[in-house]
């Protein structure tokens, strides 16, 4: 092969590189995210909608919100339990869920996703 | 051979179209979120008189410290970096284009209250390249901190320096300068990069409830900021504006802004 | 023919590598301002556009100003200027490429940068910018490439690359004009708010664009052993002083305008630039340098003496870089934002990372200027040989 040495010393480091991640996570597993709910979540059952469309589309439903509230002034949303809830992450959301690192970060952590909405909306204080 | 390479690319890109035009129809007609409709304080052209007559400084320092609170607007302490969204201004500063050696005493000595004019004929919503910034169906040139991409154009296009920009992240602010920042938890801060200014209080409004400013300043003497439908001809500003005469800053650049003072 | 590129003298390495290091130390610099904000510049809440916008100014002025090796060659058949039609392309797209850079190092978020493309504006003029120079910069790729490939195989190149190059001459005028409409239609900005805006800008691209190419050339023909040849060079100089002279003439009637009407909106900013206001005086020195490089290039070049020899050419066309790059690259951003919309002055100067990210910027494209134009001049030397 032309260059055959520095093709294949090229290939192995190349290689290397691309496995690294691996090689540096060998051995631990990272734990499976345990959001805790704090108590006025458990109350009230149930989230603006179902858990199970929450668990994978909250960030559509928080993007279509966004969308709606600042760009078309609608601030209320109806949910399929018939409720009607006022769209905003910080007084609505984060009301009931105002344990971030033991609810929010959990999973967010876990995937390795930083939303960048913490740039701009806050968090309540948590005692820890 | 079937199908030719021009027939495959028909073929292709139709499949392509479909199948993202496909996914698309599925997702508007899937069962889904309603809009609940929750009546919102109605107007066509929000606008604000301002009686500078009886105003004093220390109600327009309660303005400004209401409104930079409720929207957690940090204070740098530097004039080159500040964050301001309603100020006061002396009056050869406030309304360069009324050049008077001879200004009245009462005119001339007071400060005025300043702030974005939600002009009608916005030259800030012209040049904004993304939408960021907008004027809204009631009047109220909006903010969208989600979509704006920090060019500062907008800043550029306004020509009463309404506009602030975040310079540097918000909430590194000096703590000595505000100890309670931010004093609002149910309002966002905004993000290093964005350009930012009054709303004339949109999310008080569609809780049907008056801007900060304008209750701040109320509280202390009757009808100071007087804000209303400049459309409704029954409306308080419009009342306002028949019985007294009122000044509006620098209205020969054809901005049509709608905070009018009383002098 | 990219190769050509990476095959080289140690000088041509050692000049690349001198402009990777600058543009690392920019790099670095970028970084501390992505991580920060802006606010480790000199910009602030009355001067919000400094020295990235401003180079961004001249820098498309610059490539505007290859359209005027093209135009006379296609437009006119002067077929002399054949010769370098392919350098002209080549600075057009290395400015373009800073300019891209320089609004990407200006925008407080750049990571939504994509923005104006998924949500479209057309009254906004950057909008328009934006697209004007993507394709000005597409098209002088395209025709550049095809046009030295086919300088290589020693064809004519395909028929559709002149429909291009056609299209390209009017575009090249438009991005100027584009780019002048961003200031010229503010109200509240009195110094930008003139129509002769864009006549300004066109002039002034017309003449410092082809005087850097000039440089280039002269460049070229000592380190290569390719001569963009004498005639090349006496009509680009020519084309240099017209566009000098009328620079300074629009410059003159902008003068006029503002001192015999009196009016304080259109004075107060020449009168900041030139003697300064309310005690703030920091870019007077400049603008009067601009002044004293103005006038030595109009000598130079008026003058059929100085203007025909090559060395006092190129004196004349340095000076015209100097006098245009301070009339643009720093008087015209600046001047227009002070004093500011409560009638205060409020003075702006860069800060050292914006000085060194603005350099940064500056090298990348003379790294892509340098490595383009490698690779035309290896074409054109084998070609000869």
């Amino acid at each position: 092969m032309y260059d055959g040495g520095k093709i294949i010393a090229g290939l192995v480091i190349g290689l290397c590189l691309l496995l690294s991640p691996f090689f540096y996570n060998a051995g631990k597993a990272a734990k499976a995210p345990e959001p805790e709910l704090t108590a006025k979540a458990k109350e009230a059952k149930q989230c603006v909608a179902d858990t199970a469309y929450m668990k994978s589309r909250h960030m559509h439903l928080l993007d279509e919100w966004r969308q709606t509230v600042v760009r078309d002034g609608e601030r209320y949303y109806k949910g399929s339990n018939g409720k009607v809830y006022y769209k905003s992450l910080q007084v609505t959301c984060l009301d009931c869920h105002s344990n971030k690192s033991k609810f929010c970060d959990q999973c967010h952590n876990y995937m390795g996703v930083t939303p960048y909405c913490w740039d701009c909306h806050l968090v309540p204080k948590e005692n820890k | 051979m079937g199908v030719d390479r021009r027939q495959f690319l028909k073929i292709a890109s139709l499949s392509t179209l479909l199948g993202i035009g496909g996914k698309a129809v599925f997702e508007l007609l899937a069962p889904g979120e309603l809009e609940a409709a929750v009546p919102l304080m109605e107007g066509k052209r929000w606008a604000m008189v301002i009686d500078m007559r009886r105003m004093t400084d220390e109600i327009m320092d309660e303005c400004q410290k209401a409104c930079h609170s409720v929207h957690n607007v940090p204070n740098f302490g530097d004039p080159k970096v500040e964050i301001k969204w309603i100020w006061k201004e002396e009056f050869e500063h406030a309304f360069p284009d009324q050049e008077n050696e001879y200004v009245a005493d009462e005119v001339k000595h007071r400060s005025y209250l300043l702030l974005c004019n939600h002009c009608s004929n916005p030259p800030c919503c012209r040049v904004c390249p993304t939408g960021a910034t907008w004027q809204r169906e009631d009047g109220i040139v909006m903010m969208d901190w989600h979509r704006c991409i920090g060019c500062r154009f907008c800043m550029a296009g306004c020509p009463y320096g309404s506009r602030s920009f975040n310079w540097g992240d918000p909430r590194k602010a000096p703590k000595e300068l505000s100890p309670d920042f931010p004093a609002n938890p149910e309002f966002p801060t905004r993000t290093k990069g964005v350009v930012e200014k009054c709303t004339f209080c949109d999310e008080r409004l569609a809780k049907g409830e008056l801007p900060v400013c304008v209750e701040a300043a109320n509280k202390k003497k009757e009808d100071l900021l007087i804000f209303g439908d400049l459309a409704d001809p029954d409306s308080n500003v419009r009342q306002a504006l028949r019985k007294h005469f009122t000044i509006r800053r620098k209205p020969e650049l054809g901005t049509n802004p709608n905070v009018y003072y009383i002098v | 023919m990219l190769d050509r590129a990476i095959k080289g003298s140690n000088k041509y390495w050692g000049w690349l590598i001198f402009l990777l290091v600058i543009m690392s130390v920019g790099f670095a610099c970028y970084l501390y301002q992505f991580k920060v904000g802006l606010k480790i510049t000199g910009m602030s809440r009355d001067v919000s556009w400094g020295l990235y916008i401003s180079q961004l100014t001249y820098l498309v002025g610059i490539a505007a100003g290859g359209v005027m090796v093209v135009l006379p060659c296609y437009l006119h058949d002067y077929k002399a200027f054949a010769r370098i039609t392919v350098l002209g392309e080549g600075l057009a797209v290395a400015a373009i490429v800073m300019c891209g850079l320089f609004v990407m190092v200006d925008l407080g978020q750049v990571t939504r940068m994509l923005n104006i493309i998924m949500y479209p504006r057309p009254k906004s003029i950057l909008f328009w910018d934006m697209i004007v120079l993507n394709i000005y910069m597409a098209l002088n790729i395209v025709i550049l490439w095809n046009v030295l490939a086919a300088e290589r195989k020693g064809i004519h190149y395909q028929k559709w690359v002149k429909v291009l190059i056609y299209i390209s001459i009017p575009w090249a005028f438009s991005i100027h004009t584009v780019t002048a409409f961003l200031y010229a239609g503010l109200p509240g900005r009195h110094f930008w708010l003139t129509a002769i805006m864009a006549p300004r800008f066109l002039a002034s691209a017309f003449c410092s664009g082809p005087a850097l190419l000039l440089l280039i050339c002269l460049i070229v023909r000592k380190v290569t052993n390719f001569d963009p040849g004498k005639e090349q060079i006496r009509t680009l100089g020519s084309i240099i002083a017209y566009a000098f002279i009328l620079n300074i003439f629009f410059f003159v009637l902008e003068l006029f305008t503002a001192f015999y009407s009196q009016i304080p909106g259109h004075m107060q900013s020449i009168v900041y630039l030139f003697s300064g206001l309310d005690g703030h005086g920091e870019l007077v020195p400049w603008m009067w340098a601009f002044v004293f490089f103005a006038i030595l290039a109009l000598v130079l070049l008026i003058v059929p003496g100085t203007r025909r020899k090559e060395d006092t050419l190129a004196v004349g066309c340095v000076a015209v870089i100097i006098a245009t790059w301070i009339d643009k690259g720093l008087g015209l951003v600046i001047g227009g934002f002070i004093p500011n919309p409560f009638d205060r002055v409020f003075e702006y100067w860069p800060t050292t990372p914006e000085v060194l990210i603005t350099l940064g910027v500056w090298a990348t494209g003379f790294f892509v200027l340098t490595v383009l134009f490698k690779i035309a001049v290896s074409v054109k030397e084998e070609i000869a040989a």
